[in-house]
């Protein structure tokens, strides 16, 4: 599904990667872990298409494309999505009016038609019932004045309503309480199909208890520096990141 | 030099002067004045001609203002103010088709509709419009001094008289007429009172108007005046409104302008307050030329609340200086200014927030806010807050923003598919909406709603301006 081959990213002329690869098959998930700063959503960002960052080499295959060149809506449409690590507030932009603009935009990509009003409004209510989310959330602007855990949850809930093939979550658990995690976990569970695939970004081993991963990929200093499977995780929590390096 | 229809049809006369082509100056209207003094008199409300000697005296001491003035250092108005317009002295009614810009109605929004063709206004349609409360009037500034010549009297040019501005000098020596409103005491006004101006003419027009509101003790009313172009030749509109509220009073005044590029329009917009009333003021610019709109209220009483804001949406060669005062000349009242641009292309914006606190304004609560988004570089944008306080127990605030679209923002909207203009749309619509919060009849808040998605979108036709009125 995803294959990244020799990625090498800078922002403001800084090099972030220096050479990432990573192969995501349909139907796995794959962990990146890492310290502070190592890149990690940086190589969201990239993925995504922030055009904030420069891709100075390499290659990004989605289901055997490149998308290097694609804008974040196409990449959106291709059916990439990110759970930000820090969402964004917009105020004046209600959570009804991002999501239908954000459903009709991605159909009209794929040829279809608007969604109908109620066609969309009981998507919303089912979408909000699977991640447990507060049904006050939806009727403010996006994130606005949302606490922390709120806004991560607003950003399952909008993985759900947008049903991608890859979803990123970039420290979706962090902020979150031990409940929200679980609640979290649990709607990234029940989403999860043979055809899709995920990319958790995460500090915590906990996370990874409750969604297990195929892969635990370790970055440090923009390049993937280990792989292994959930075990791995475990290690990690245990010895920290310093045996990793040099 | 320009012409007047003093004997021929307006048409001919200015064709002729077309050819000429000269540029037309100070001098020019200095002479075109005296020689037609008398007519210009005598086809004009009684009342304004108490104002007029002082206004035209001030006029040829002061001239046409420039941008050197620090009032008018974000207007540049020279250009249009050489261009050869007609004046029509004689008041020759020019046909209008109201049922043109009726059939754009969108029920609900008007309940008390006014059409008003240059400075005339037009007879209402009783059988559309909703019978007024006793006691209110609604008509031309004419009738009303021949009608009610003291009510008239008491107050014409007790605001515009105080203003030292150019604009408003040669507003006093050439109007001729305008629209006059009165709300006795304790009447509540159901639903806006709508005035649609309508430029027309045939040929380069200039148009200079003054109007009266007065709502009395008590009373209620909410005043929206639609500015609209029916014709593509180049218009300068020049017109003073004098507003007085007074005790427990509410007002609320909506400018909506949407008018062709070709357009100069300066607006002078005078409101005084009594104490414990209430005035809310929102100027929305949507299409124009070049706008000056010209703000001053007068806290005069003490516990007055007062919100004034303003949209500016402009691109192409579009220039709009809001230039506002709200002066607290008592203690306990509470004013706030909100003003919101979107810049595009080379657009031009200037906002001035000038705010008076006097010695005995204790109390007073002030806030001024501007923020504005320059869509591209060629855009340009000058803000400046003049603050003079001289009373010591008070809270004043000020900001002013320049910037783009928030980037991340942007970014987060297009992550989910949503295309980088729809993206936009929705980010400058968003920046936009507190100020339209501001709109307390919600037919025009949803009128407005979809005119700024549309006008951001690039879609608004001028028909569709009508649309509200
Ligand atoms: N816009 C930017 N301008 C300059 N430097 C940046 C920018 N964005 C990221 N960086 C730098 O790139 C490096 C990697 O940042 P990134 O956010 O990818 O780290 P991370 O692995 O996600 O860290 P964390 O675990 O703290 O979230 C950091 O040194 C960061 O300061
Ligand atoms: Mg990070």
């Amino acid at each position: 599904m995803l294959q990244i081959k020799n990625l090498h990213a800078s922002v403001n002329g800084k090099e972030i990667l220096k050479g990432v690869n990573l192969t995501v098959n349909k139907g796995e998930v794959h962990a990146i872990m890492g310290p502070n700063g190592s890149g990690k959503s940086t190589l969201a960002s990239v993925i995504t298409g922030n055009p904030a960052f420069e891709i100075t080499k390499g290659e990004i295959l989605f289901e055997g494309k490149s998308i290097n060149d694609l804008a974040p809506e196409e990449r959106a449409a291709e059916g990439i999505f990110l759970s930000f690590q820090y969402p964004i507030e917009i105020p004046g932009v209600s959570m009804v009016n991002f999501m239908r603009a954000s459903i009709n935009d991605l159909r009209k990509s794929r040829g279809e038609e608007p969604i109908s009003a109620s066609e969309f409004l009981k998507l919303m209510r089912k979408k909000k019932e699977l991640i447990e989310m507060d049904s006050q959330l939806t009727n403010r602007s996006v994130n606005e004045g949302f606490s922390g855990g709120e806004k991560k949850k607003n950003e399952i809930f909008q993985m759900a309503m947008l049903d991608p093939k890859l979803a990123i979550l970039d420290e979706t658990d962090s902020g979150l309480d031990i409940d929200a995690i679980r609640v979290v976990a649990n709607g990234v569970n029940k989403l999860k199909t043979p055809d899709n695939a995920s990319i958790l970004i995460t500090h915590y081993q906990r996370l990874l208890d409750y969604i297990i991963p195929d892969f635990v990929h370790v970055l440090s200093d923009g390049k993937i520096v280990k792989t292994g499977d959930k075990e791995l995780a475990l290690e990690l929590e245990e010895k920290g990141y310093d045996w990793l390096k040099g | 030099m320009t012409n007047i229809s003093n004997t021929a049809p307006l048409k001919e006369q200015s064709i002729a002067t077309d050819v000429n082509g000269a540029k037309v100056t100070e001098q020019d209207y200095i002479e075109l004045y005296e020689q037609n003094y008398e007519l210009i008199k005598k086809n004009s409300a009684k009342a304004l001609n108490l104002i007029r000697e002082k206004g035209f005296e001030n006029f040829k001491e002061f001239g046409f203002p420039t941008p050197k003035l620090e009032s008018y250092k974000y207007t540049d108005i020279r250009e249009p103010l050489k261009v050869d317009y007609g004046l029509n002295f004689k008041r020759l009614n020019f046909p209008i088709n109201t049922s043109e810009v009726f059939k754009c109605d969108v029920p609900g929004v008007s309940t008390h509709l006014y059409f008003v063709v240059n400075d005339t206004l037009l007879a209402a349609d009783n059988k559309r419009n909703k019978p007024l409360p006793e006691g209110v009037i609604i008509t031309s500034l004419s009738e009303a001094s021949e009608k009610h010549p003291e009510l008239v009297e008491k107050y014409i040019g007790k605001l515009s008289e105080n203003q030292k501005d150019e604009m408003v000098y040669f507003n006093h020596a050439f109007a001729q007429d305008g629209f006059f409103i009165y709300v006795p005491k304790n009447v509540q006004i159901d639903g806006p009172i709508q005035i649609i101006n309508v430029l027309r003419a045939d040929v380069d027009f200039m148009l200079n108007s003054h109007n009266l509101v007065i709502i009395e003790e008590g009373a209620k009313a909410q005043v929206l005046v639609c500015d609209h172009t029916r014709d593509d030749v180049r218009f300068f509109s020049n017109r003073v409104t004098e507003v007085f509220v007074k005790e427990n009073a509410t007002y609320e005044h909506y400018k909506m302008e949407n008018v062709s590029t070709k357009t100069t329009d300066v607006t002078s917009l005078l409101i005084d307050q009594e104490q414990n009333s209430n005035v809310l003021g929102n100027l929305l610019t949507l299409h124009n030329g070049i706008t000056r709109n010209n703000v001053e209220i007068d806290l005069d009483g003490e516990n007055c609340e007062t919100y004034l804001c303003g949209i500016v949406l402009s691109d192409q060669n579009q220039a709009t200086d809001n230039h506002t005062s709200i002066i607290h000349n008592q203690p306990n009242s509470h004013s706030t200014a909100l003003f919101k641009y979107i810049l595009d292309e080379e657009s031009k914006g200037g906002f001035t927030g000038r705010l008076y606190v006097a010695k005995d304004a204790q109390k007073s609560l002030a806030y001024q806010t501007n923020k504005n988004i320059l869509m591209k570089r060629t855009a340009k944008m000058r803000t400046k807050p003049q603050l003079e306080i001289y009373a010591d127990d008070v809270k004043c605030s000020h900001g002013a923003t320049i910037g783009q679209l928030d980037e991340n923002a942007l970014f987060y909207l297009r992550q989910r598919g949503i295309s980088e203009k729809e993206a936009k749309t929705l980010l400058m619509y968003a920046f936009a909406a507190d100020v339209l919060e501001h709109i307390n009849i919600s037919a025009l808040k949803d009128r407005m709603k979809i005119l700024i998605e549309k006008r951001l979108r690039g879609e608004l036709t001028r028909h569709e301006g009508c649309m509200l009125c």
